[in-house]
C-alpha cells in the first residue's frame, strides 16, 4: 500500500518535472493538477460513463468467462470436441480485436451488446485455455483412484478434474481480469456514445487533452480495482478451496 | 479364485518383461520387489485394469475389483477426510454407508480428525486416510503401491502394523523397494528382475512380524543380498 503510494507520488513528479523540464504546453502535456481539475469539472460526465465502462467489464467478464470455462469443459470431455474447437478457439484470437470490434459494432449495434461481445472475446481466451490445461493435467493418483472406484466420465470430470483444475482456472481468471477493461474500451472506441471509451474518444476530437487524461486515470483505477476484486476475492478463493 | 497374469509385455517393441506367470491366491500378502524398471508397477496397473504405458500381450484370468492405495496418497484437497474416505460411493453416485464409516474412522484412529482437510494432516495421517478409504472401499482386492516409502522409519513401521491389522485376510499385493518391509508382511514374496519371477520364501506364520525378528531379518537378508546382485 505504501509502496503504491510512493510509486504513484514519484510518478506524478516525474510527469509534472518532465512539463516543467520542456515546457510542453498543456494542450499536448497537461499537468497533474489540470487533469485533477479536469476530474472534479467533468464529473457529471465522467461517472456515469465510469459506470457504464464498470458495468460492461463485469458483464464481459462474466460472459467471457462462462464461455470460456464452457469450452473448457467441452474439450476435456471429449476428444471429438478438443479436435475441432481447439484449432477455432485459437483462430479466433489471431484476428486483431481492434479490426473485429467495428464490424461487432456493424453487427450488434451501438448498444452494450458490442463491447460485451468484445469483452468476452478477450477474456474467453485465457480462462479457456489455462481451465483445460488444469483439466488435462490432474495428478495421476487422482485419476486412477476415480478409475478403480468405478467413477463414469462425467463423474470423474465433475468430482475429480474440475476441482482438481480450480488452481489453474484462477491463474486464468487473473489474466482475464487485466483484459476486459481494455476490451470495454477498445469496443467504445470504435462504437458507440457511452463509457470512458467514448469520452476519451470526443474530448481527443475537441483537443480536450485533460479530459482525455481524466478518462485514461479513470480506466486505470477501474482496472486496477476490478483486478484487485477478481485476484483477492474469487482467484485466491479458488486456489484455497482446492489447494 | 486365484488370479493369473501370464504373457510379457513390451514398451515401444522393446521388451519390458519376458513372458512370466504371477499367481495371486485368495487371502495371501504377496510383496513384489525388484530393481526399478522392471515392470512391477506396470504388473501392478494390469491387475488394476488401469492404463499403462507398456503394451501386454498375455491375459489375465480372475480379474476382480481392486482398491489401490500408492505412495501418492491421493486425497482430493478440497474434501474433508470423512468425504476423502467416502470418495468412491459418491464417485459411483451410491449413499455413502455412515455407519461403516464410523466404523472405519474408529479403526484407522481418524474419528478426531473427520472433519479437517488433508492440508492440516501430517504426511502419516494422510496415508492413514488412504488406508481408511481402501477398508471403506471393501473391494476383493488390495493393490499398494510403495505406500509406506515415503514415511521415516518409526511411521512406516505403525503405518506396516496397521496395515497388516485392518487388511488381515484379505488379499494383497504390494509394491516395495523395502527388504524388511517383505519380509515383516507377506506370505509369500516373488523377486522381479529383467529375466522374470523368483519366489523368496517368507517367514512362517501371519504378519506383521516382528521388525528384528530372526527369521524376519533372516528373510530381508536374503532379498537384500539378491537385490545388490540385481543392481
Amino acid at each position: 500500500m505504501i509502496r503504491a503510494l510512493v510509486t504513484t507520488l514519484i510518478l506524478l513528479a516525474l510527469w509534472q518535472g518532465l512539463i516543467l523540464a520542456t515546457g510542453l504546453p498543456p494542450f499536448l502535456l497537461p499537468s497533474p493538477q489540470a487533469v485533477a481539475g479536469a476530474l472534479w469539472t467533468h464529473r457529471g460526465e465522467l461517472a456515469p460513463a465510469f459506470a457504464r465502462t464498470l458495468a460492461e467489464v463485469i458483464a464481459g467478464f462474466a460472459l467471457g468467462t462462462l464461455i470460456g470455462m464452457g469450452l473448457a469443459l467441452a474439450m476435456a470431455a471429449s476428444g471429438r470436441v478438443r479436435r475441432w474447437l481447439g484449432p477455432m478457439v485459437v483462430f479466433s484470437q489471431t484476428i486483431p480485436i481492434f479490426a473485429l470490434a467495428p464490424i461487432l459494432t456493424l453487427w450488434l449495434g451501438y448498444g452494450m451488446a458490442p463491447k460485451l461481445a468484445v469483452v468476452a472475446l478477450v477474456t474467453f481466451f485465457p480462462v479457456a485455455s489455462a481451465f483445460h490445461d488444469g483439466l488435462a493435467r490432474v495428478p495421476q493418483a487422482r485419476l486412477d483412484l476415480a478409475r478403480v472406484m468405478g467413477a463414469g466420465r462425467w463423474a470423474g470430470l465433475l468430482r475429480i478434474r474440475l476441482p482438481s483444475a480450480l488452481p489453474d482456472l484462477a491463474t486464468g481468471l487473473r489474466l482475464a481480469a487485466v483484459l476486459a477493461p481494455v476490451g470495454a474500451v477498445i469496443g467504445e472506441w470504435v462504437g458507440g456514445s457511452e463509457g470512458l471509451g467514448a469520452v476519451m474518444l470526443h474530448a481527443n476530437g475537441r483537443m480536450r487533452i485533460d479530459l482525455v487524461f481524466a478518462s485514461l486515470a479513470l480506466v486505470v483505477m477501474l482496472s486496477l480495482g476490478f483486478q484487485r476484486i477478481i485476484a483477492g476475492q474469487i482467484a485466491a478463493r479458488l486456489e484455497r478451496f482446492a489447494g | 479364485m486365484t488370479l493369473v497374469l501370464d504373457g510379457p509385455a513390451q514398451i515401444g517393441g522393446q521388451p519390458l518383461f519376458p513372458p512370466l506367470r504371477l499367481t495371486l491366491r485368495e487371502g495371501e500378502w504377496l510383496t513384489l520387489l525388484g530393481p526399478s524398471g522392471v515392470g512391477k508397477t506396470t504388473l501392478l496397473r494390469l491387475i488394476g485394469g488401469l492404463p499403462v504405458g507398456a503394451e501386454f500381450t498375455g491375459r489375465i484370468t480372475g480379474r476382480r475389483p481392486v482398491a489401490l492405495m500408492a505412495q501418492d496418497p491421493g486425497l482430493m484437497p478440497w474434501a474433508t477426510v470423512a468425504a476423502n474416505i467416502t470418495l468412491g460411493s459418491k464417485l459411483r453416485g451410491e449413499a455413502p454407508d455412515r455407519v461403516r464409516l464410523a466404523e472405519v474412522l474408529e479403526r484407522t484412529g481418524l474419528a478426531p480428525h473427520a472433519a479437517r482437510r488433508p492440508g492440516q494432516l501430517s504426511g502419516g495421517q494422510r496415508q492413514r486416510v488412504a488406508l481408511a478409504r481402501v477398508l471403506m472401499e471393501d473391494r476383493p482386492l488390495v493393490l499398494l503401491d510403495e505406500p509406506f516409502s515415503a514415511l521415516d522409519v518409526g511411521l512406516r513401521l505403525k503405518m506396516q502394523d496397521l496395515a497388516a491389522e485392518l487388511l488381515r485376510g484379505r488379499t494383497v499385493m504390494m509394491i516395495s523397494h523395502d527388504p524388511g518391509e517383505a519380509a515383516r508382511l507377506s506370505d509369500r514374496i516373488c523377486l522381479m528382475s529383467p529375466a522374470g519371477l523368483e519366489d523368496i520364501a517368507a517367514p512362517a506364520g501371519p504378519g506383521p512380524r516382528a521388525p528384528d525378528a530372526p527369521e524376519v531379518l533372516a528373510c530381508a537378508h536374503v532379498l537384500l543380498t539378491r537385490l545388490v546382485a540385481l543392481a
